[in-house]
């Protein structure tokens, strides 16, 4: 028989494309390591004729973003019956939603801050002022207002004063029409992955993210040296056990496949609050899921082909 | 490698202490305080769509190079290493070669310049010319005139040699010379020491203005005044739409400008060959400093600039040039006038850029992901200011996209602009942000 190939994707016309084109350089390297035949191809009027020459046995989304994360290009691979690594596209298209998939996730019992879900068109109906005057009397400051869909920290701000605000949620619409704002959990940051290599999901070492100078911002994420991170994470073993906990009920809860990465903040009290869960999480250098393999003593190359055996055999 | 494995040391601490936790760079504590002001932003990375087929990018600086005669350049480089192939393989010269210095007189006369190849120091791509002066003159500390706005390119060899940049207004007419007589008054009042004045006369980047005949002694006057070289970018000098070219300011003093040229917009980029022309002195120093650097400029491209300069009719290049880049122009400001009436903007008589004022309370940073979502890029005002400014403004090229794509973009950037008004509407006038990064999209950009 043939060596499998596996074909990445990655770019995408997505605000996160040069995050997904380096997560894609990174993941395809380490698979050719293990002697599978990698070929990484962008989303264009090209991929579809692509997959039906190249034939890969399986296709590896690394899209970040967008049609990427959204279920949408997933929707398509289903289509036309093309394997792929990772979840289905309602699934995604919950996860990509971070309001829709905090109610699934709270449904399930997993802790996550109060939050109030905000089309642009609101502000219009109900008057921008007195909206946000509400939602600083109700949920209280500190605040963080963020896209309803997106990643990076893209569009994200921490708000620890009513009058920047307004600003905020001009920065985070001009990433879409729906924004959150969601009460701020002062805590430990943690970014906590899930594995699945074909005997059930197991979570990786979370990994702790202690910002040194300003925000846990886009530029933090992907310049080394803005960032400290603690992998694993410094925590005591029981809200170690329930952080793992967690990150497994996200997991399930939101029906994930093959892998998934959950941030979480551990609250003052040791609780796991939920942040956000990453579909297609970034495997770049500096991202987190690698880092956490690699404290689990994972070989990169190894752990990566084994996702891809366990979808291989469905 | 894990976590524990990686050293982490603060800058300040004479001996490496293991931290706990890592900073996925082992040298943090290693880098020089220069490159403080290197890093990635969200702006960078929305630019990395930009470059996709689906977005009409009017952010890059790409020259368009469809109507250069490549089968005949072909030709050329295959001449160049067959026939003297020994001496385009090999190290050549620090200054340059000799031959491509003369030439390159040739090339300046245009714009009125008389000076001996002597004079004359062949870098790759004039902006190494900008990084050797910049190194030549410029201490931590130091301060940099340069035109509000001013080339982001210029801008960041200014950060990274830790000068300190002041900003002098332009208007249609260029730098204003009131404005620079002001500001040189006011800092000499301060004991404060002005190393250099960097200005774009020509075609401005990004404003796209040029700098009037009857301010160029002006400016060189109140220069010699106070005592300030000016260094004298030109780029884009010969790409003018309509007449001749102006006398370069270098044309008109020997002694106290330092001039930039380029190949790179009126032939092509990918040979990387630029030039300075500085006085003696100043030359002697910038050949031992790029010595130091590159050691010499690729012979291999410098002989095939040459053999084009001799063998083609350079100079109707540079006419179909302008007649490109003029339709292009025309395209860009005649769909400007029809989509965003409520904004205004320079009509360039060359060069690559128009720059556009924003409708009132729009902030061209904050709006640029809905750009990029709606399939258009730009480049926000902040970029060209070295102190956060410029919000307001935005710079668009016509260099690169056919005059409909620049049409079809400007129509798009009509509706991310009214998206973005909403905003500003419902949440008031978007405040001014501290301390953003100055950011641009590389140079590969369309």
């Amino acid at each position: 028989m043939s060596r499998p190939s596996v074909l990445v994707l990655a770019g995408g016309l997505s605000h996160e494309r040069d995050v997904s084109l380096r997560s894609g350089r990174r993941v395809a390297e380490a698979l050719r390591g293990t002697g599978l035949e990698v070929t990484v191809h962008d989303v264009d009027d090209d991929l579809l004729p692509a997959l039906s020459q190249v034939k890969p046995s399986i296709v590896w989304p690394l899209l970040h973003g967008a049609s990427g994360e959204d279920g949408s290009v997933r929707d398509i691979l289903e289509l036309v019956g093309q394997p792929y690594i990772g979840a289905d596209p309602r699934a995604s298209r919950i996860s990509w939603s971070k309001p829709i998939a905090k109610t699934v996730v709270g449904r399930a019992g997993i802790a996550s801050p109060r939050f109030v879900t905000l089309p642009q068109s609101l502000f219009r109906e109900l008057g921008a002022v007195r909206v946000l005057e509400s939602i600083v009397d109700n949920l209280a400051l500190p605040l963080v207002v963020k896209p309803a869909r997106g990643g990076s920290a893209l569009g994200v701000t921490v708000v620890r004063e009513a009058s920047a605000l307004p600003r905020a949620m001009v920065d985070a619409y001009a990433y879409g029409e729906t924004a959150i704002i969601e009460q701020a959990v002062a805590g430990v940051e943690l970014a906590v992955s899930v594995v699945d290599t074909g005997s059930g999901p197991f979570v990786l070492p979370a990994v702790e993210v202690v910002p040194r100078e300003g925000p846990y911002d886009y530029d933090a994420r992907y310049v080394p040296g803005r960032v400290e991170y603690f992998a694993p994470a410094r925590l005591e073993a029981d809200v170690e056990a329930r952080v793992s906990a967690a990150a497994l009920g996200v997991h399930e809860a939101l029906g994930l496949r093959h892998l998934s990465r959950t941030d979480l903040i551990v609250d003052a009290d040791g609780v796991p609050q939920f942040i956000d869960v990453n579909t297609a999480p970034g495997m770049t250098e500096t991202s987190l899921l690698p880092q956490a393999a690699e404290a689990g003593g994972h070989e990169l190359g190894e752990l990566y082909r084994s996702i891809v055996d366990a979808a291989l055999r469905g | 490698m894990t976590a524990n494995q990686t050293p982490a040391s603060e800058a300040s601490s004479p001996v490496p202490t293991p931290a706990a936790g890592t900073r996925l760079d082992r040298w943090i504590g290693s880098y020089a305080d220069r490159t403080h002001g290197m890093r990635a932003s969200e702006i960078r990375a929305l630019f990395a769509v930009a470059n996709r087929p689906e977005v009409v990018s009017l952010a890059g600086g790409m020259p368009y190079l469809d109507g250069l005669p490549l089968e005949a350049l072909a030709e050329t480089a295959r001449d160049v290493i067959a026939q003297r192939g020994t001496v385009a393989m090999q190290y050549g010269s620090g200054q340059g070669d000799e031959t491509l210095r003369e030439q390159i007189l040739d090339v300046m006369r245009l714009e009125g310049i008389e000076a001996h190849p002597d004079d004359v120091v062949v870098t790759t791509g004039s902006q190494q010319a900008l990084d050797l002066v910049t190194r030549l003159f410029i201490n931590p500390g130091d301060i940099v005139l340069a035109e509000a706005p001013s080339y982001v390119g210029a801008l960041g060899v200014f950060r990274a040699y830790q000068a300190d940049v002041r900003h002098v207004p332009l208007d249609e007419h260029g730098l204003v010379p009131e404005a620079l007589e002001e500001a040189l008054a006011a800092l000499t009042a301060q004991g404060r020491r002005v190393k250099f004045l960097y200005v774009v006369p020509n075609y401005h980047n990004p404003a796209g203005v040029t700098l009037s005949l009857e301010r160029r002694p002006r400016i060189l006057e109140i220069a010699r005044r106070y005592d300030v070289l000016v260094l004298e970018d030109n780029p884009y000098g010969l790409l003018g739409f309509e007449g001749e070219p102006l006398p370069a300011l270098r044309s008109m003093d020997d002694d106290g400008v330092i001039y930039l040229g380029s190949f790179s917009k009126t032939f092509a980029p990918g040979y990387r060959v630029g030039w300075a022309v500085a006085p003696h002195a100043v030359r002697e120093k910038l050949v031992i400093a790029s010595e130091s650097a590159i050691l010499c400029p690729s012979n291999a491209s410098q002989l095939a600039i040459s053999t084009y300069l001799s063998t083609h009719d350079w100079r109707g290049q540079i006419k179909k040039y302008q007649e490109i880049y003029r339709e292009r122009r025309d395209a860009m400001v005649s769909s400007l006038a029809e989509h965003l009436p409520d904004a205004s903007w320079t009509v360039p008589d060359g060069g690559f850029y128009t720059w556009v004022r924003l409708p009132e309370g729009l902030d061209a940073q904050a709006m640029l992901p809905r750009a990029v979502t709606s399939r258009v890029a730009y480049v926000p005002g902040t970029a060209f200011y070295a102190d956060g400014s410029g919000a307001d403004h935005m710079r668009l090229s016509f260099c690169y996209p056919t005059p409909d794509r620049i049409r079809e973009g400007v129509r798009r950037l009509a509706g991310v602009i009214a998206g973005e008004r909403e905003l500003v509407e419902i949440f008031g006038t978007a405040a001014e942000v501290e301390g953003r990064v100055v950011d641009s999209p590389g140079p590969d950009l369309a």
